[in-house]
C-alpha cells in the first residue's frame, strides 16, 4: 500500500506541476523575465540531480560536472547544426546524442580515475573539466575560442513540454535508480567502502555505473542548455559552472532528490527575484545562499520536520 | 507529509514569481506581440500630452563578475549622455519632445543570464536596446531582439554576428577588422616584413584579431615568423618570447588586454629584446599597468578613444565629476550610443522600431570616438585612431 501512495503522489506532483506552469504561461501570467527562466531551472535540476548521484548516493566529490554538460552541449549542437530535419525529432536526438556522448566520456573517464577517493577524486575530475575546455578550445570543428553560435532554439521556453519531460524522466531514472538494487550497493560503497567490498559488491563497477548515469543526463542538461541560448563557448563551462551545480546540491542536502529539485528552482530565481536591487544584487544573493545554508543545518530545520513527521515512521532513503 | 510540504515550497516559489510579474502579456504567449502592444501604449500615452515623455533606453552589460569593468563603464558612459540631453531640454522628436532615460540590466556577461536580463527590461518597457556590452552575450540576445523588432546598438560587442540582423548595430570596430587595420598599418606605415604574433587562443576577441591580422599581414607581402598562443590567466610569457627572439621578427603584434600586454612587455625587456609592439584596443590602460613605463615605450595601439584628447575634455570632465574615474573606451562607446540613439530619434521623426532603425543609416553622430555613419549591415563606419606611447604618454597618431 505505501509504494502505491509513493506512485501516486510522484504522479500527482508531476501532473499537476506541469499543469501549473502550463497555466500560468497560456494565462500570459508570467512575465518574460521569467518565462525565460523556465528552461535554466529545468537545466540546474537535471545537473544537480544528476551530480548528487554521484555525490549524495555515491558519495564522491566530483568537480568536473560541467565537463559532462559542455561535451552533451558540444555534442547535440553539432546535430543539430549539421543535419537538417524537423525541429521535434532533432531535438530529441540531439538530447540523447548529447547524453551517449557524455555517457561515453563518463565512462572513459572514469575506469581510470574511480580508483581514486575523496579529495584526489575531486582534483582530478576538476582537472578533468578544464581539460575539456581546452579541448574544446583547441579544436577546429568546435570553432575554438569563439565556440558554436546560431545553434536552433529547439529547446527555449516554447518547447518547455519536451524539457519537462526530459527533466521528470532524469528525476524518476535517477530516484528509481537509487531505490533499485544496485542503487543500494551505491549507498553501501558510500556507507562503508569495506564492508561493501567484504560482502561481495563490486565497488568499481558501482562506482562507474553511477558515474556513467550522471554523466548521461548532464549530457542530456548540455545539450538543452545549447538549445535554450543558442550560443555556447568552451567558457561558459569553467570550474565555476560545475561548483555552481554542487552548491545546488549541497543546499538542497547530500542524498535529497526532492532538496535539489527546490534548490535548484531557489538558487536559478533568485538572482532574478532579486534584479530589482541593482547594484546590492549579487551580495544579497551570496547573503541569501548563506542564510539558506546556516538555516538547512541548523535544528529549527530538524524542529520543523520532526513537527511534520509527528507519528509518523521515518521512510528510508529520504 | 514531506512531499506535500515540498509541493506548498515550490507552489510558493512559483507564485512569488509570479506575484512580481506585471502580468501585461496577451493571452497568447506570443512575446513578440506582447511586446509591440506594450511599446504602442508607451507611445500613445507619450504622444497623447504636448510634452512629450520617457524614452527608455535599455542596457545590457555586465555589472557583476569578470568582465563588470566593461558593463559599468558603458553604463555610466552613457548616462553621462543621458543626463547632458535631458539638461539640453531632451529629444526633439517632431513636434514632441522625449527625455532619456538609462535602465542598465546586469547580465554578468553570460549567454543565460543576458537572455532573462532582456526580458526583464522588456517587462519594464524600452524603447531601444544599447547593449550587450560583450560579444558572447550579444549574440545570445540578438534573436530575441530581432523577433522584437527593437533598435539594438552594441558599444563594443565586436563578433562579426553581433550586427547579423536587420535591427542590430553596432558602434565599435569588429574583431577582424581591426586584425585587417593592424595590418595594413604594420606594414603600410611601420614597413615590417618580418612579424611575431602572441595572442590568446582561450579568448574569441584575441583569436579573431589575430586570424584577420595574419591573412592581411600575409596578403601584403609580410611574413608571420612565429605566431605564439597563450590562454587567459597566463603570466609567464618567457616561452613564446624566448622562440619569437630566435627568430629576426620586426615586430610584435599582440591582439590582448592590457593585462597581457604588460607581462608580455615586462618580460621582453627582461629578455632584453628590443623589438617594437603593436596592439589591439584591449592595449588601453596599459600604462595604469606596467611598472616600468619604457618597457611599453613607442608601443603602437588601435583606440578608438584618448582621453587626453582635448575634443573630448567636456565629456572626460563630466565623467571624472560624476564618478571620479578617468573614462575609458568603454565609458566612451556608451556615451556615443546614447548620442547616436538621440541622433536616430531625431532623424526619423518618431519613436516607432521600424523608423528608428530605417533612420540608423541616414544619421551622422560626431562623437567622442570619432564621427560614424552606419551602413545597412549594421557596422559603422569610422576612422582608425592609433595611440603610440611616447615618453610614457598616450599621443594620438595620424
Amino acid at each position: 500500500m505505501k509504494v502505491d501512495k509513493k506512485i501516486i503522489v510522484r504522479v500527482l506532483a508531476i501532473v499537476l506541476s506541469y499543469a501549473l506552469i502550463t497555466f500560468l504561461l497560456r494565462m500570459g501570467l508570467l512575465n518574460r523575465q521569467y518565462t525565460a527562466l523556465l528552461i535554466p531551472i529545468g537545466v540546474n535540476i537535471m545537473l544537480a540531480v544528476s551530480l548528487n548521484l554521484v555525490t549524495g548516493f555515491l558519495g564522491e566529490l566530483s568537480l568536473g560536472h560541467a565537463g559532462f554538460m559542455s561535451i552533451g552541449a558540444y555534442a547535440g549542437a553539432l546535430f543539430s547544426l549539421h543535419v537538417e530535419m524537423p525541429a521535434l525529432p532533432s531535438i530529441l536526438l540531439a538530447m540523447v546524442i548529447g547524453g551517449v556522448t557524455a555517457a561515453v566520456f563518463g565512462f572513459l573517464i572514469g575506469v581510470p580515475v574511480l580508483r581514486l577517493r575523496g579529495d584526489y577524486l575531486a582534483i582530478v575530475t576538476l582537472a578533468f573539466g578544464e581539460i575539456i575546455k581546452s579541448v574544446l578550445n583547441a579544436l577546429s570543428f568546435t570553432n575554438g575560442a569563439r565556440g558554436l553560435s546560431k545553434i536552433p532554439l529547439n529547446a527555449n521556453y516554447e518547447h518547455y513540454t519536451i524539457v519537462f519531460i526530459a527533466v521528470v524522466i532524469t528525476v524518476l531514472v535517477i530516484a528509481n535508480v537509487v531505490d533499485s538494487r544496485h542503487g543500494r550497493a551505491v549507498c553501501s560503497v558510500r556507507d562503508n567502502y569495506i564492508a561493501a567490498e567484504s560482502v561481495g559488491i563490486h565497488v568499481s563497477r558501482f562506482k562507474i555505473l553511477a558515474f556513467v548515469i550522471g554523466a548521461f543526463f548532464a549530457g542530456v542538461a548540455g545539450a538543452i542548455y545549447a538549445h535554450n541560448v543558442g550560443i555556447i563557448k568552451p567558457t561558459t563551462f569553467d570550474y565555476n559552472q560545475s561548483i555552481e551545480i554542487l552548491v545546488i546540491v549541497v543546499l538542497g542536502g547530500m542524498g535529497s532528490i526532492k532538496g535539489s529539485i527546490i534548490a535548484a528552482i531557489i538558487l536559478t530565481a533568485l538572482p532574478e527575484v532579486l534584479r530589482g536591487a541593482d547594484d546590492m544584487r549579487m551580495l544579497l544573493y551570496s547573503i541569501a545562499l548563506i542564510a539558506m545554508i546556516l538555516i538547512n543545518q541548523s535544528g529549527f530545520k530538524e524542529k520543523l520536520l520532526e513537527r511534520f513527521h509527528s507519528g509518523k515512521k521515518q521512510k528510508a532513503g529520504e | 507529509m514531506k512531499k506535500l510540504l515540498s509541493m506548498l515550497l515550490i507552489a510558493a516559489m512559483v507564485l512569488s514569481m509570479t506575484a512580481c510579474s506585471s502580468g501585461t502579456d496577451a493571452a497568447d504567449d506570443s512575446s513578440d506581440a506582447a511586446a509591440a502592444e506594450e511599446g504602442d501604449t508607451a507611445e500613445d500615452a507619450a504622444e497623447g500630452s504636448a510634452e512629450g515623455g520617457t524614452f527608455v533606453i535599455g542596457g545590457l552589460g555586465p555589472l557583476t563578475g569578470d568582465a563588470a569593468s566593461y558593463g559599468i563603464s558603458v553604463m555610466q558612459g552613457g548616462q553621462i549622455a543621458v543626463d547632458e540631453i535631458n539638461a539640453a531640454g531632451g529629444v526633439q522628436v517632431g513636434d514632441a519632445t522625449y527625455m532619456l532615460e538609462l535602465n542598465f540590466a546586469d547580465d554578468e556577461a553570460s549567454e543565460d543570464t543576458v537572455i532573462t536580463a532582456y526580458n526583464s527590461l522588456m517587462d519594464s518597457g524600452i524603447n531601444a536596446l544599447m547593449g550587450a556590452v560583450t560579444s558572447g552575450a550579444c549574440l545570445a540576445v540578438i534573436e530575441q531582439s530581432s523577433q522584437d523588432g527593437i533598435l539594438q546598438i552594441t558599444p563594443s560587442g565586436s563578433a562579426l554576428g553581433c550586427t547579423e540582423y536587420d535591427n542590430t548595430f553596432r558602434l565599435c570596430f569588429t574583431d577582424p577588422l581591426q586584425g585587417t587595420t593592424l595590418a595594413d598599418y604594420a606594414v603600410d606605415n611601420l614597413g615590417a616584413s618580418k612579424i611575431a604574433v602572441i595572442y590568446n587562443n582561450a579568448d574569441e576577441y584575441s583569436t579573431g584579431i589575430m586570424e584577420a591580422f595574419v591573412e592581411e599581414a600575409e596578403a601584403k607581402g609580410a611574413e608571420i615568423v612565429a605566431n605564439e598562443a597563450f590562454v587567459t590567466g597566463d603570466v609567464d610569457f618567457r616561452t613564446q618570447l624566448t622562440s619569437i627572439k630566435a627568430t629576426d621578427a620586426e615586430l610584435i603584434c599582440v591582439p590582448a588586454y592590457y593585462q597581457d600586454a604588460t607581462y608580455i612587455t615586462q618580460q621582453a625587456k627582461d629578455l632584453e629584446m628590443d623589438i617594437p609592439f603593436i596592439g589591439s584596443d584591449g592595449w588601453d590602460g596599459v600604462l595604469g599597468t606596467v611598472t616600468d613605463v619604457t618597457t611599453v615605450e613607442g608601443a603602437v595601439f588601435l583606440s578608438p578613444f584618448l582621453a587626453s584628447d582635448p575634443a573630448v575634455a567636456d565629456f572626460v570632465e563630466a565623467y571624472e565629476a560624476a564618478y571620479n574615474a578617468t573614462p575609458d573606451q568603454f565609458a566612451a562607446d556608451g556615451y556615443d550610443t546614447v548620442y547616436v540613439i538621440k541622433a536616430a530619434m531625431e532623424q526619423a521623426g518618431s519613436i516607432e522600431s521600424a523608423d528608428l532603425i530605417a533612420a540608423m543609416t541616414e544619421i551622422q553622430v560626431d562623437g567622442v570616438t570619432g564621427s560614424v555613419t552606419f551602413d545597412a549591415t549594421g557596422e559603422p563606419n569610422k576612422a582608425a585612431k592609433f595611440v603610440k606611447i611616447v615618453n610614457g604618454e598616450y599621443t594620438a597618431m595620424e
